[in-house]
């Protein structure tokens, strides 16, 4: 798509696009009103978020758009402190009446609890380092520049005899963070996504990215390519559950160790939760597995700062296989003699804390390679409905689903019918023979993080279903 | 709020849209937890906002706004007309509704106490003294609360004249201990996991609970499971308990009936179904035992899917899903009750808030009850293992293979429960699973369950849905396969 194309669009269809979202100076005024209402109603402290959000999302299913919707909102929480507690009240309304009624409803909750003992005061001023994620042409893509890609998507896939479903989703959202000692800070970004499906007869096969940035992927690509792994997905063939050489697209590999990333919390570790009970300091994965959460990483999303207003720290967390450092709300990190790293949620929250952008580093393989080098093995495109079995071993089951190939001597052979998996995460990051480069990869299961694709030995599938 | 109704469907009329309706919504939800003796989770929140969903040029479109003033309506129902002419650039059929009347009215869900009338205090301190109980237990490493009352107002209004409105109070509690020794993390909750009970009712529901009487009986367990036996593996009779039971009909009929998914609406999200048109009347889906109905009326019972009308205002409707062991209905709506036979909707279009599109969802899908007696079914057990507490659940996206673990096994041998079992799971086929069914307990242990977190659709939506069951039993299960490991 041009940019010069889409522009034109935009400005010919302003009804459909997203609405403006508000000036800074606007969510400051927002933020000074409740923090001067506050002041009259008794609170000792308050914090005030505002979050906004414009999205609208194109669906289409059997070849065709079957949904298509956008929203506009905008939420105020507010939390007081009185007495040694706090609460938090959140209202839509931003007139003068409801955000006082809001005002004395957080007071209400916080003074009708005992004292919290780890309850610390506000923070002060703040300094954040700036990044850049709003991208005019994701906010400006209208409805009808989407419902165009998705019909050239549909058109590839009606061309081929199959079928086509997904999303094209565009939309901006922002934070802003004040309290009564003077923090202030405020994030906006834009997002975008394109999802899809192909169907060939029972076999099936996907392609998804997600960016801030609308033109950092094609729609069009992206359909060509399930369309090809859809095709080589018919005839799928049943082989016996085992231990399997795998090698995992970097969706694959994300939606599963994004079930990690709780498990990096020093209040998960306080509250004996953590698969990393006991086991920080020492080798617990493989040397090719270093994890950092990096919140200012190009490929990363979000706000600069935690739900306390603190700005985000880069943290490592795995080095070569051995955890080393956890993340900290300042809560956690006064009851651990530690610094706040700047992962706290929004208070009061029973969780503390995690890290929310992880970034794998990567290796010099690639798919392509990995598929040379295996004997035998299996190409998995995308996994499905991980739960966690085993907190402590971290054993998670889920099926693989879209596409799921044979390897043998170094070539993709044909399609295999999709198995459930039990397989523990510490085992499997200690099997990881090779790493694709490390990439903004997108599933269903987790966040979007920065992960590469792994080969790994003895995944082990369970069981095998019925296509 | 008719006001606003009124003038969003008249700006779409004049926009050019053939239908529309239109949902005010104000949502107002309390939150309590507490962790390990502290309050954790105290927040309370309200939003009010409107939704519209209009046909134009034969395609649907749907905007939502939280700015209710007039203008902020008319430019909200002007951009869902023209996001509904930009979805006709990408359509193939015209979409065509089942005919339904038009209704005038208003209801309320029953409630004996207004959770948002009990006073905060009154609320903590009962988390607050079970979280103690469960803390009394030696080897306990974790306890954790929680409640959850939300009480929903929709004004539904459409252009063939429907004006509905529904008022909605829903209660949820409970309380799980956790305890870590060794390498092993064990855990149990009452009255079920992820948030116990839910239901279409006030306060009364946490009052019948009856937590402190539960609060150290689940902790006891939770420190005990560390000494149990592992669960075997094995193929063989398995007996569930009714609220894992729920889980399992959510997962292995409740979502394979959704018509959206059959007609491949869902194929890039929450999938698929192996219940394609053919099989409707045709499928033997379980054992002639079995009966399941997806009923949203409030004589089923105050479930999470229970309501008046649903948010295409068609009435609540009881739909029979399995008779006697046969597939006998799908879930649909108004677009797609004619690609089965149907001349009306079965009334299961339901969003999560005023800013969602209502999608094809579950209501009451619910088994209902059988003849035995739960001590007659144990005792009638010569070999089995008892499952109790759903701790994980996955089904592949065609809903034909899937996995669940509980929180705790009883081996069941010559009629007695005779000993505890950790980490149990099982697996199976739907179908297959289903036709194994031999015994089904009678109404005195069936309860209608509240799942609170069902998540579906693009952009996600959650929603509540009842699952009503009794404690049943199942032969020629694989059992222990989610700790297997050859």
């Amino acid at each position: 798509m041009k940019p010069a194309a889409k522009s034109k669009v935009a400005a010919a269809s302003a009804s459909a696009s997203s609405p403006e979202l508000l000036r800074e100076r606007e969510l400051r005024r927002i933020i000074g009103s409740v923090l001067r209402l506050a002041k009259s109603t008794g609170a000792e402290e308050t914090e005030v978020h505002v979050d906004e959000v414009a999205d609208a999302l194109s669906r289409f299913a059997n070849n065709a758009i079957h949904q298509n919707v956008a929203e506009h909102g905008l939420t105020v929480s507010i939390r007081t402190v009185a007495d040694g507690r706090t609460a938090r009240a959140t209202t839509n309304r931003i007139d003068e009446d409801s955000l006082r009624a809001t005002i004395e409803a957080s007071l209400s909750l916080a003074r009708s609890q005992p004292k919290n003992p780890r309850l610390l005061p506000v923070p002060a001023k703040q300094h954040y380092s700036r990044v850049n994620r709003f991208i005019k042409p994701t906010a400006a893509l209208s409805a009808e520049e989407r419902a165009r890609a998705v019909r050239r998507a549909c058109d590839l896939a009606v061309k081929n005899g199959q079928v086509a479903a997904g999303i094209y989703s565009n939309g901006q959202s922002q934070s802003a963070l004040g309290n009564s000692r003077g923090l202030f800070a405020a994030y906006r970004e834009t997002h975008s996504e394109f999802s899809i499906t192909i169907q060939e007869g029972p076999a099936a096969s996907w392609a998804k990215a997600n960016s801030a940035d609308v033109r950092a992927y094609d729609p069009q690509k992206l359909a060509a390519r399930a369309c090809e792994k859809a095709h080589l997905a018919v005839n799928a063939r049943e082989l016996a559950p085992g231990r399997y050489t795998v090698i995992l697209e970097p969706s694959a590999v994300l939606d599963l160790v994004g079930f990690l990333f709780y498990d990096f919390a020093a209040t998960a570790l306080e509250d004996k939760r953590s698969c990393l009970i006991d086991r920080t300091g020492r080798q617990l994965f493989g040397q090719n597995i270093t994890i950092t959460d990096d919140g200012y990483h190009p490929l990363q999303q979000g706000a600069p700062f935690d739900g306390e207003g603190l700005p985000r720290q880069r943290v490592l967390l795995v080095d070569r296989g051995i955890p080393k450092n956890l993340v900290y709300s300042r809560a956690a990190a006064k009851a651990a003699g530690k610094q706040p790293t700047g992962h706290g949620f929004a208070l009061p929250n029973e969780y503390g804390e995690a890290p929310m952008n992880l970034v794998f580093t990567g290796g010099d393989s690639s798919v392509e390679k990995m598929v040379a080098s295996t004997e035998r093995g299996l190409l998995v495109t995308r996994l499905w409905y991980i739960r966690e079995v085993d907190p402590y071993e971290k054993v998670m089951t889920g099926m693989t689903r879209d596409g799921l190939f044979l390897v043998e001597n170094g070539k993709v052979t044909g399609a295999v019918r999709n198995f459930r998996f039990n397989q523990s995460l510490i085992e499997m990051l200690n099997n990881v023979e090779l790493l694709g480069p490390a990439v903004r990869a997108t599933g269903e299961e987790a966040f979007e993080m920065v992960v590469p694709a792994m080969k790994v030995h003895n995944f082990h599938f369970s069981e095998v279903t019925k296509f | 709020m008719w006001d606003l109704c009124t003038n969003a469907l008249d700006t779409a009329k004049l926009r050019g849209a053939s239908y529309g309706d239109v949902r005010v919504m104000h949502l107002r939800q309390r939150d309590l937890t507490t962790k390990n003796g502290q309050v954790g989770t105290l927040s309370q929140s309200e939003s009010i906002g409107l939704g519209i969903r209009v046909l134009a040029n034969g395609a649907w479109g749907f905007a939502s706004t939280d700015r209710l003033t007039r203008e902020g309506v008319a430019a909200c129902a002007a951009q869902a007309v023209s996001i509904a002419k930009a979805s006709a650039l990408a359509k193939r059929e015209e979409v065509i509704l089942a005919p339904e009347q038009s209704y005038v009215d208003s209801w309320q869900s029953p409630f004996r106490k207004d959770p948002f009338e009990i006073p905060l205090e009154t609320q903590l301190a009962l988390l607050l003294a079970a979280d103690a109980e469960m803390r009394r237990i030696k080897g306990v490493t974790l306890t954790e609360t929680d409640m959850q009352f939300r009480k929903i107002d929709s004004w539904f209004a459409s252009s063939i004249g429907s004006r509905i409105h529904q008022r909605k109070v829903i209660s949820g509690c409970g309380i799980a201990a956790t305890s870590f020794q060794g390498e092993e993390i064990q855990k149990r909750s009452y009255p079920n996991s992820f948030g116990g009970q839910h239901a279409l009712q006030g306060y009364e529901l946490v009052q019948s609970l009856d937590l402190m009487k539960n609060a150290p009986i689940v902790a006891e367990e939770a420190a005990a499971l560390h000494s149990a036996s592992q669960c075997p593996e094995k193929i063989g009779t398995l007996i569930l308990g009714a609220s894992q039971l729920g889980l399992q009909i959510h997962e292995s009929i409740g979502h394979p009936i959704e018509l959206d998914r059959v007609l491949g609406q869902e194929a890039n999200f929450a999938g698929t179904s192996f219940l394609t048109l053919d099989q409707l009347n045709q499928l033997k889906y379980a054992s002639s035992i079995v009966n399941v109905v997806a009923d949203a009326r409030l004589d089923h019972g105050q479930g999470l899917g229970t309501f008046a009308y649903d948010d295409e205002g068609v009435p609540a409707q009881c739909t029979d899903i399995i008779k006697d062991g046969q597939f006998r209905g799908y879930l649909s709506n108004r677009e797609t009750a004619h690609l089965v036979g149907l001349d009306r909707s079965s009334g299961t279009m339901r969003t999560e808030s005023w800013n969602r599109l209502p999608i094809i969802r579950m209501t009451n899908v619910s088994l209902l009850p059988g003849t035995w007696d739960y001590d007659d079914l144990i005792a009638d057990t010569h070999d089995g293992i008892l499952m109790e507490t759903n701790r994980s659940w996955s089904i592949d996206d065609r809903r034909y293979q899937f996995q669940f673990s509980t929180e705790i096994g009883w081996e069941v041998k010559g009629g007695k429960k005779v000993r505890m079992l950790k980490n149990p799971s099982y697996s199976g086929i739907t179908t297959e699973f289903w036709n194994s069914c031999d015994a089904i307990c009678k109404f005195d242990h069936w309860t209608l369950w509240g799942t609170p977190n069902c998540g579906k659709g693009q952009p996600m939506q959650t929603m509540g849905t009842g699952h009503g069951a009794s404690p049943s039993r199942f032969r020629n299960v694989r059992i222990g396969t989610a700790f297997s490991n050859q």
